[in-house]
């Protein structure tokens, strides 16, 4: 039977595409600022509450220049490197063991699910015993708070090397380290890269928790003593080399990821 | 003369019967299919024969391999198992590198592989930017670049389409063609094993075992003779009559291992 007349088929397949365009969050960004700047300027809002993005600049551009921001901020960065690649080297080597060897399996998985979930920073009292309340305590804490996320991705990130890769290389006669060093490793590099994103930020949270805490020098001590004061404008300034700080970071691990795991 | 034989293996899972008492033995130059229905065993028997599983009775013996071998017993594999993360040419010098080459040597069998595998042009590129049969002929290039004795495949053109099969289906037998390679090819496909395989090995259903080793009845060299066509195709469903039972049983099996 032929039907009295056809009707074009309707489109149903539209949305569930979101695209990123870079214009597009710039000028939100920009616009999230100049509101901010409006709404201090329009609804007067005291300086000592709420400080101007402009005012911000400025205290910003003063501690720089006149003052001595940029070598707090490499205090901090240095306690930061210490403590990070102490972690992470005994991290990777914890997390490579336990997915290697069965020894290190049983051994690091209890011992990692009971301490991981301690907030690193309680510890600090406690290093401060052990360490002294100088340079050794924060960098322990630290190390300590990236000690786990590391290992436990180094861990999964062994796990995640498909079986069948290690049984091929075995099935032509590759050694151990040969396996380990060809296959495992460069398996598991997404899954590591993936822990140092997390292991940054801790880090970071937890420099600048320790130097709140008991630091004359270093970015959280300078965020703390501005707050004392009611410097709000060298407090935010302060906040915002923080948050410039972890988006250099993200930033280095996302290059690091396209150069060495380009292949995925 | 390269040889590799099976001697009453058997294998468990657990609780599960995977093989019974297979033995068989598979000579210099020669190709046996190894065919039966799905789950009755024919991965867990190849990984036997290689070496990369201890069976759980039983004994897999082989020798007469020539000096030249670098690899004896060497493996191709249904997912490919290409690393992802070097190129087509890196893939297949991963075989080499721990042996006693120099670079040149290297070099110089990697080139050779690449180009008997019709990969000459792709030797820069990664696994990702290549089709499924390329990568496959990746995966034999880098079986042939260590002068295999015993060529132990499995499902090698399971994972590709219809057309990409065929094609390489030409391409495997005139690379083994040469050489006196022992074959041991798995397979579920019969058109693969007649077109290849001096002898079919025919399996049960799981517990596999040999439920019948069947000749070939036409010489490799003449598969494609239209003369032959009809023979061969009698030979076909004389296989497919001894494994149609078994597959269908088989299937029934896992619907009612799966139903709750
Ligand atoms: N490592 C393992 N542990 C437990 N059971 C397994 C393991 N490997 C395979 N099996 C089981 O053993 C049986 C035989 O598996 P195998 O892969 O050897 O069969 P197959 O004939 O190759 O099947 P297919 O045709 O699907 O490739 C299957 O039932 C499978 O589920
Ligand atoms: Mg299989």
């Amino acid at each position: 039977m032929k039907p009295e007349r056809l009707e074009p088929v309707p489109f149903r397949g539209g949305g569930f595409a979101p695209r990123m365009s870079r214009a597009g969050g710039a000028v939100a960004l920009l616009g999230l600022i100049a509101l901010w700047q409006a709404a201090t300027s329009i609804l007067h809002v005291s300086p000592l509450f709420m400080p101007s993005p402009l005012a911000i600049a400025a205290a910003l551009y003063q501690l720089v220049v006149h003052g001595d921001l940029l070598s707090q901020v490499g205090v901090s960065v240095l306690r930061i490197l210490a403590g990070w690649s102490l972690g992470v080297v005994a991290g990777l080597a914890l997390g490579l063991g336990m997915g290697l060897f069965s020894f290190a399996r049983s051994a690091g998985f209890s011992i990692v699910s009971a301490l991981f979930p301690i907030p690193k920073i309680a510890l600090l009292p406690l290093m401060i015993l052990w360490f002294g309340i100088g340079e050794g305590s924060k960098v322990a804490t630290i190390a300590l708070g990236v000690f786990f996320p590391t290992a436990i991705s180094a861990a999964s990130g062994v796990d995640s090397v498909p079986r069948n890769l290690i049984r091929m290389a075995q099935s032509f006669g590759l050694p151990f380290g040969d396996i380990v060093r060809k296959v495992v490793l460069p398996g598991a590099l997404p899954s590591i890269l993936a822990g140092f994103r997390i292991s940054s930020s801790i880090a970071l949270l937890l420099v600048v928790s320790a130097e709140m805490i008991g630091a004359e020098k270093g970015i959280g001590a300078f965020v703390l003593q501005a707050g004392n004061l009611m410097q709000t404008d060298q407090l935010l300034a302060g906040v915002v080399v923080l948050s410039l700080i972890g988006l250099v970071v993200a930033r280095a691990i996302g290059a690091l990821e396209a150069r060495l795991i380009d292949w995925r | 003369m390269a040889e590799i034989a099976l001697d009453g293996v058997s294998h468990r899972f657990g609780a599960l019967d995977v093989l019974v008492d297979v033995s068989f033995s598979v000579g210099a130059g020669e190709i046996a299919a190894i065919v039966g229905p799905s789950g009755c065993g024919k991965s867990t028997l190849l990984s036997i024969a290689g070496g990369l599983l201890q069976p759980s009775a039983g004994s897999v013996r082989a020798g007469g391999f020539p000096a030249a071998s670098l690899n004896p017993l060497t493996f191709v594999f249904q997912d490919f198992a290409l690393l992802p993360w070097r190129d087509v040419a890196g893939n297949v010098a991963l075989a080499l590198e721990h042996r006693a080459l120099s670079p040149h040597e290297t070099k110089t069998i990697v080139a050779d592989v690449l180009a008997r595998t019709g990969l000459s042009d792709f030797a820069a590129a990664l696994p990702k930017q290549l089709s499924g049969g390329m990568r496959q002929r990746v995966g034999l290039a880098r079986a042939l670049a260590v002068r295999p004795a015993v060529l132990l495949m499995d499902e090698p053109l399971s994972a590709l389409d219809s057309q990409t099969r065929d094609l390489l289906m030409d391409d495997l037998s005139r690379l083994l063609e040469d050489g006196d390679m022992s074959v041991l090819y798995v397979t579920h496909n019969l058109d693969e094993a007649v077109r290849l395989a001096d002898r079919a090995i025919v399996f049960s259903r799981r517990p596999g075992r040999i439920r019948a080793i069947s000749q070939a009845p036409v010489p490799r060299a003449k598969r494609r003779d239209p003369a032959h066509a009809e023979t061969l195709a009698r030979w076909r469903a004389d296989l497919w009559d001894m494994i149609r039972g078994e597959a269908a049983e088989a299937e029934r099996e896992t619907v009612a291992e799966r139903a709750p």
